[in-house]
């Protein structure tokens, strides 16, 4: 099982499933959500947090809650 | 009977061109206040519709959903909410980004649900059409069943489709997205019966939101809610995604092009570089120091024509009304301490327009992004970097702005320390001490010398602001999950209008608000030391009179003597008197009793601190009110218990560092008050403060002297 914190730059994923209760729905809130497909866009300086693109936005989250994302790498 | 006026809501996501369509369609006709009883910045304005009807519009602060994670996102939740409520609408104009219509359109079917009318404004087509996506319109309405319009509201078109819109009565339709049917029928009922009996997802909303507090109706709640066994966060969950599947539905049903394969936008090349892992954080010291060198040089001309108009003013008045007490009271009083603070009207103005700029252009949320780590361990998130930046233009907007960190700890220590954030009622302060510490013309490389310490002083503030805060961070206990997920919005070349529009705000804010604070307090300040108890004020005049009025004086004695006359009345007035009584505490500082004066009056702002130092060394001269005299004057001062002047590099860093940290704000404190809803906090924040600037300036003055 991979999480978002595992996804290197230039590669496609598709988000699986979002743990965490007030967690998830937050980031559900934010679009990103289970079906959405994500690429990782910037990291931060010291590494941490990471900025996504998501189909239409781009979002920053820390790795701690990037953990809580499940992906499944696409071609 | 027809309505003459129609109350319209605006509510959107954040960054999906709220502000500028709220200013297209208001122009300057708007006022910014706050809503009764809290501190929420509220934006209403008002336009004609047709000759007999206007509608007054709100601007909701910008919110991802109606289950608000933080204090900005509450407000517009509770104006939605109440029926009964002054601001709730007649229509809601719900401004989405069509370049990202899915997520806009969460917020927009929870609102929706409330059944209050809404019609949808899509903003962005042009953003959306470069990312290759389109959405045929007709479709889009058949599904989501209200009026839709396309707006471009940076280039303001569509902005009479709108207001044609509002006229028609019959377009105030409401829709209907997301059913309650898995939800236990007998749990709403019972939740009704407290809260909203008309619409059952609004009583339910409400009640979720109302479970998180600690009131009683919140223990009720709970109970109801443990009663049905009802999971309050796992039926959010369901719900947003629930809502996601029906508007997915209507997105895939309207869009004409799927997106094409994606080139690299400019923003994504700008990130590249601005979030650069290893010179992102140079970036943002390099802008920072830009920002100062410019805010310092460009204001210059300004500032002395202002002087310069200031001063004929103040000639004119002088020489056209008849001498006496009201002469006085105006020339001395009233024009000494505003002309001493309204010079500073550039630099300030400049101040709010770059911070201004950083916000439009997208660059703020970048700053959070690179600054999150370097936050975290001082117990705060990359959010308090906003709050923190606009700290140096204001610490009342900026402590509100705080609202949209989610975590309470982080929020707290945010409020606590960003006062110490060097504000632009600072900036006269600063200007003037520097002024005198140093020559005009003094280079250090390319850079004006003056620049540079006051880039220094803000130094100073930020990093006694992250010192604070870390050390608050053992003091404030909390075991809420902190987390930290922004949106990055697209770069965009901020509108001239929206910036003029934002500097006519702050400015006037300025001029009015800090105006009237200096106007009052230069007068009490003026009545104070121009009067004292009457013998001893009668014993120097009739001492001082006698040998004035004696022929054999000269000239140049006379005037001497009268200036002497003046400063030992000063010393013997009710100012004098007062600042007198306080010289002991201050005097370790190196502070003398006219800085004594000084430091009081400017506890109601810090800028008066200038004012007061132009009345009191006014009130003995001859009406020349500008910067350059004050500073002649103030650098002759000797201090008659030493013999030395009362002003030297040690008295000088003392009060620049005194002032770097004392909060010498009530409006601060007032706003602490209300955003921490505690009298706690602002006192122990108040006596913080103001143990860190006596111990930091007594440090200061016993190194340098």
């Amino acid at each position: 099982m991979m999480n978002l914190t595992q996804l290197n730059f230039g590669k496609k994923a598709i988000i699986t499933k979002v743990n965490g209760q007030l967690l998830a729905l937050k980031l559900f809130e934010m679009g990103i959500l289970p079906g959405e497909t994500v690429a990782l866009s910037n990291v931060a300086p010291f590494g941490d947090p990471i900025a996504i693109n998501l189909s239409e936005s781009k979002v920053c989250l820390r790795m701690q809650d990037a953990k809580c994302i499940e992906i499944k790498l696409v071609d | 009977m027809e309505q003459k006026e129609i109350t319209v809501a605006l509510v959107g996501n954040p960054n999906c061109g709220k502000t500028s369509l709220f200013n297209a369609l208001t122009g300057l006709n708007h006022k910014v206040s706050n809503f009764p009883g809290t501190t929420v910045e509220k934006k209403t304005g008002s336009f004609k519709l047709s000759s007999s009807k206007t509608a007054n519009i709100i601007d909701l602060p910008g919110t991802y959903s109606l289950y608000p994670k933080s204090a900005d996102e509450l407000v517009t939740y509770d104006i939605l909410r109440n029926k009964s409520e002054n601001y709730y609408p007649d229509l809601v104009i719900f401004i989405a980004d069509a370049s990202n219509l899915k997520r806009n359109l969460l917020l927009f079917t929870q609102v929706a649900d409330l059944e209050v009318p809404v019609i949808l404004v899509l903003n962005m087509l042009d953003v959306a059409e470069r990312r290759g996506i389109k959405y045929d319109i007709e479709k889009l309405k058949e599904k989501l069943k209200v009026p839709i319009i396309c707006i471009n509201a940076r280039k303001k078109e569509g902005i009479e489709k709108i207001k044609a819109i509002l006229l028609d009565e019959k377009a105030r339709i409401t829709a209907q997205f997301f059913s309650l049917e898995k939800v236990n029928s007998q749990l709403l009922d019972e939740i009704a019966t407290i809260n909203d009996k008309r619409n059952k997802y609004s009583a339910l909303q409400y009640s979720i939101n109302a479970s998180n507090l600690l009131t009683e109706k919140a223990i009720k709640l709970n109970e109801i809610f443990n009663k049905y066994e009802f999971d309050s966060i796992g039926f959010q969950e369901d719900e947003v995604l629930t809502r996601y599947q029906i508007i997915d539905e209507a997105v895939k049903h309207a869009r004409i092009k799927n997106i094409t394969q994606l080139k690299a936008s400019i923003t994504a090349k700008v990130d590249k570089i601005l979030t650069h892992r290893y010179y992102g954080i140079s970036i943002f010291l390099v802008l920072l120091l830009m920002v100062f060198q410019a805010m310092f040089s460009w204001s210059e001309y300004p500032k002395e024509w202002i002087e310069y108009g200031l001063k004929i003013f103040t000639d004119y008045i002088q020489n056209t009304l008849p001498a006496g007490v009201l002469n006085d009271l105006i020339v001395h009083g009233i024009l000494a301490g505003l002309t001493g603070v309204l010079i500073f009207l550039p630099q300030i103005i400049l101040l709010f327009l770059f911070i201004a700029i950083l916000e439009d252009v997208g660059y703020m949320a970048r700053v959070g992004f690179i600054m999150d780590r370097i936050m975290r361990p001082f117990g705060m998130n990359g959010k308090s970097i906003v709050p923190l930046i606009g700290g140096m233009a204001c610490a009342v907007p900026s402590i509100m702005a705080s609202r949209s960190i989610e975590n309470k700890k982080e929020r707290l220590i945010t409020i606590l320390v960003t006062p110490l954030m060097s504000c632009s009622a600072r900036l006269p302060v600063y200007t003037l001490l520097i002024s005198m510490l140093l020559k005009d013309t003094d280079k250090w490389g390319p850079f004006n010398v003056h620049g540079l310490i006051l880039m220094l002083m803000y130094l100073i503030g930020f990093f006694a602001a992250i010192m604070s805060a870390w050390m608050f961070k053992f003091f404030i206990k909390q075991k809420e999950k902190t987390f930290f997920i922004l949106e990055l919005p697209g770069y965009k070349v901020p509108l001239i209008s929206n910036l003029l529009i934002t500097i006519y705000e702050k400015g006037s804010a300025f001029v009015f608000g800090a105006g009237k604070i200096i106007i009052a307090v230069s007068v009490i300040l003026w009545v104070l030391a121009s009067t004292g108890p009457q013998s001893n004020i009668q014993n120097i005049e009739t001492k001082y009179t006698a040998i004035i009025n004696n022929d054999t004086t000269s000239a140049i004695v006379k005037k001497e003597l009268s200036l002497q006359m003046n400063s030992q009345k000063l010393e013997a007035s009710y100012a004098g008197e007062f600042g007198k009584l306080i010289e002991p505490i201050i005097r370790p500082l190196g502070f003398d009793w006219k800085i004594g004066i000084a430091l009081l009056t400017s506890m109601a702002a810090r800028e008066v601190f200038v004012g007061t130092m132009n009345t009191i060394y006014s009130v003995n001269n001859d009406g020349d009110n500008s910067f350059g005299h004050i500073k002649t004057k103030m650098m002759a001062e000797i201090n008659p218990r030493t013999g030395k002047p009362s002003y030297n590099t040690a008295t000088f860093l003392s009060l620049l560092i005194f002032y770097a940290f004392a909060l010498q704000c009530m409006s601060t404190v007032a706003i602490v008050k209300k955003e921490t809803d505690s009298i706690k906090w602002p006192i122990i924040q108040f006596i913080y403060l103001t143990a860190l600037a006596y111990g930091s300036s007594f440090l200061v003055y016993n190194l340098f002297s």
